[in-house]
């Protein structure tokens, strides 16, 4: 099974670890990953700020790179979420390029979609110990309905204990540039978020995408707490928490 | 209602910080969202239900015209008159010409959105006529001032129980109460007088009613009933979207709008107004005006919009909003707050006079998932967004930094370079807390959060290390 990573430009730049434990993770399930060079971004920022044109073209773009894989998978429910969900809206006035995104769409998935509902994971290699909480971020659980697969791979972890937070499934504020242009806002929700996630007394705060967990880790070291670990899931489910 | 959508951020941001406000909005997620999940629970298949609603909503949108047409027969055959608005000051005109035909000093009102769309209160002052809202929470607002309200349903959610104990007390002269059932009765025994002596009764409509030529609101104070039945005239104000074909279709919609709104599944009070009094009967008004005002709606029709004319009026977008549930209604600046605000606003007043609003969300589409009707919220705000972008409506900054990042995201070994720098930069911001306090060039992040400073290398130049 041909599996290209999605890499996603956040896990890109700012947590590389996260692509690296989606890699092992997709290996430990039997797949060969291959990582296209030349992919840059899914194009939702443009799409969400109203620049469809270029949202447009990352599309085309994103079409051009995958198209040749038996699946595509992204450690983001955003970004999946992106392919799945919109990239079959913007190319309606396009019939032969939409025949191809419907394509692509139905063969792209959010990591822990894909799995637990594609590769059937009954094992994983992580051995995180301690006690969790998961954010459901909302272009996951909305989007593609990713809630009860990240928790059925942390069940597969016998150190790992979940405590489920008050409003797991509620925004945490980030929004993608909603998280500049309405700070005040923004930080309002993180800091919810945070107040709820620290209530239960978590070692650590997990999630399945870096677009939210930034903006948590944020809120949470402005608030004086360097302590609760703010991690992905792929992190904790590979064994690759550092990096 | 005076304009003030284009305040959004400062009046969103100063709302963050206002105890008393956050007090009462914290209720919401009480009354209004537990309640709404419970009564979901326990109707059973919801989701059954909210595509019939939203099918009964598009089969009465696709023939608008003549769904609209057979309700003035139907009306006009049972003895209503049926005016057309098709602005807002022209649905004021209507029904001050109402009033001042027949010689009317006092209007009772019960709670209306159009109206207050409209500014029909303010008309109705000018005009020498005394407009008395009785719904109790609009009664509120309207002796404060004639404060807006922050929630189409819940029109005084931003105040507490002690801010009521002090306007009463205020304005009626009386002893200081705080016992809500006892404000209320104040209320009451002050509103009872006002409904018998009212000239006019005023209502708005939830549904319009093709096949009977009824209209239809839902109540839960009863003071819907007294308006519309004891004075002499009743006039019903509402928008043209609002009809649907038949009894039938109200009731599937009924079943929707209460559970969506508050958690019940039914209101206290249900009423129906099919012509005015008859012959034979003992009570009602003598003359039912119904007043179908347009004000925009029409335009909405045809456009990328349309979906939104499905909305029944329930405020579960509102309430299920994280940023409403934060920054409250009157941030928003008009008459519709929260989700479905950022659509209709800037639909009627013009984009250019709401700009903020279609921007004011995460996305999080936890309002389209509530919708009793599916609209889609989310995406008729980024359609907005993409108007906005057409049309120079955005800050040259976000354009400016949107071109350059779209350009360079085409280019992928100019963005290699680009991110090998930009994380690098980064890093070194970090130092060795690792944490960026102050982000250039992205305030609205640092000003309250850290930023966690990456590794310093890509993941695309570690990969093709790792793998030579």
């Amino acid at each position: 099974m041909r599996v290209a990573l999605f890499v996603t430009c956040l896990a890109d730049l700012m947590k590389p670890g996260v692509a690296f434990a989606a890699i092992r993770l997709l290996e430990h399930g039997g797949c060969t990953v291959e990582v296209p060079q030349a992919q840059t971004c899914c194009g939702q920022p443009a799409y969400n700020s109203g620049d469809r044109a270029t949202a447009i073209a990352l599309a085309r773009k994103v079409l051009d790179e995958f198209e040749g894989f038996d699946y595509v998978v992204a450690p983001s429910g955003s970004c999946g979420g992106m392919v799945r969900a919109h990239y079959p809206e913007l190319f309606r006035d396009d019939p032969a390029t939409l025949k191809r995104i419907e394509g692509l769409a139905s063969r792209t998935y959010e990591l822990t979609d894909f799995l637990v509902n594609v590769l059937k994971l009954e094992s994983v290699p992580g051995d995180f110990k301690g006690t969790v909480t998961y954010h459901d971020s909302c272009s996951g659980l909305r989007e593609l309905n990713v809630k009860a697969q990240p928790r059925a791979l942390l069940a597969l972890l016998p150190g790992v204990t979940l405590t489920e937070m008050n409003e797991a499934e509620t925004c945490c504020g980030f929004g993608g540039t909603f998280s500049l242009k309405f700070g005040e806002v923004s930080t309002q929700l993180a800091d919810n978020k945070c107040g709820h996630a620290c209530a239960t007394g978590a070692d650590a705060i997990v999630g399945g995408d870096l677009g939210c967990l930034l903006n948590i880790e944020g809120r949470l070291r402005r608030r004086g707490d360097l302590k609760s670990q703010v991690l992905h899931i792929a992190e904790v489910l590979a064994g690759e928490t550092e990096g | 209602m005076e304009l003030r959508s284009n305040e959004f951020k400062a009046r969103a941001a100063a709302n963050l910080g206002n105890e008393k406000l956050q007090k009462g909005l914290g209720l919401i997620k009480v009354k209004a969202v537990v309640n709404r999940a419970n009564a979901v629970a326990e109707f059973g298949d919801f989701e059954t239900l909210r595509e019939a609603g939203k099918e009964i909503r598009n089969r009465a949108l696709a023939d608008l015209d003549l769904y609209l047409e057979r309700f003035e027969r139907e009306a006009t055959a049972r003895g209503a008159v049926v005016h057309w608005a098709e602005n807002a000051s022209e649905a004021c005109r209507i029904v001050v010409d109402i009033a001042k035909q027949n010689g009317v000093k006092t209007a009772a009102k019960s709670k209306s959105m159009v109206s207050e769309e409209v500014g029909l209160n303010d008309a109705l002052i000018e005009a020498g006529i005394e407009p008395i809202e009785t719904d109790l929470g609009e009664y509120i607002l309207q002796i404060n001032d004639a404060e807006p309200p922050s929630h189409i349903v819940m029109p005084v959610i931003h105040k507490t129980a002690e801010d009521v104990a002090d306007l009463f007390h205020a304005k009626h002269g009386t002893p200081r109460k705080t016992d809500p059932a006892a404000l209320t009765r104040e209320a009451r025994e002050i509103l009872r007088p006002k409904f018998l002596s009212a000239d006019m009764g005023v209502s708005g409509a939830n549904f319009l009613i093709a096949e009977t030529g009824s209209t239809l609101i839902v109540t839960n104070e009863g003071n819907g009933r007294l308006c519309t039945t004891l004075p002499r005239l009743h006039v019903a104000i509402t928008g043209i979207e609002k009809v649907v074909a038949t009894l039938e279709d109200v009731s599937t919609l009924l079943r929707l709008l209460p559970r969506s709104a508050t958690g019940q599944a039914i209101t206290n009070y249900v009423s129906l107004h099919t012509g005015p009094k008859r012959l034979e009967e003992t009570d009602g008004p003598q003359q039912f005006h119904i007043v179908l005002v347009d004000n925009g709606r029409s335009k909405l029709l045809a456009g990328e919009m349309r979906e939104m004319l499905r909305c029944i009026r329930c405020g579960a977008c509102m309430n299920h909003c994280p940023v409403y549930q934060a920054v409250g209604g009157h941030a928003y600046g008009w008459v519709y707050p929260g989700p479905m605000g950022n659509i209709l606003t800037p639909s009627y007043v013009g984009l250019e006079n709401a700009v903020a609003l279609p921007n004011a969300a995460t996305m999080c589409n936890q309002c389209g998932v509530v919708c009793p009707v599916k609209i889609p919220l989310p995406d008729l705000m980024r359609k907005l967004r993409e108007e906005q972008m057409v049309r120079g409506l955005k800050p040259w900054t976000e354009r400016a930094g949107l071109a350059l990042w779209g350009w360079a995201a085409q280019r992928p070994a100019l963005y290699a370079l680009g991110t090998r720098i930009a994380v690098r930069f980064m890093k070194w911001l970090g130092g060795s807390e690792k944490l960026i306090h102050r982000l250039p060039l992205a305030s609205g992040w640092s000003d309250g959060r850290d930023f966690p400073a990456p590794a310093g290398r890509t993941f695309r130049e570690l990969y093709k290390e790792r793998r030579t």
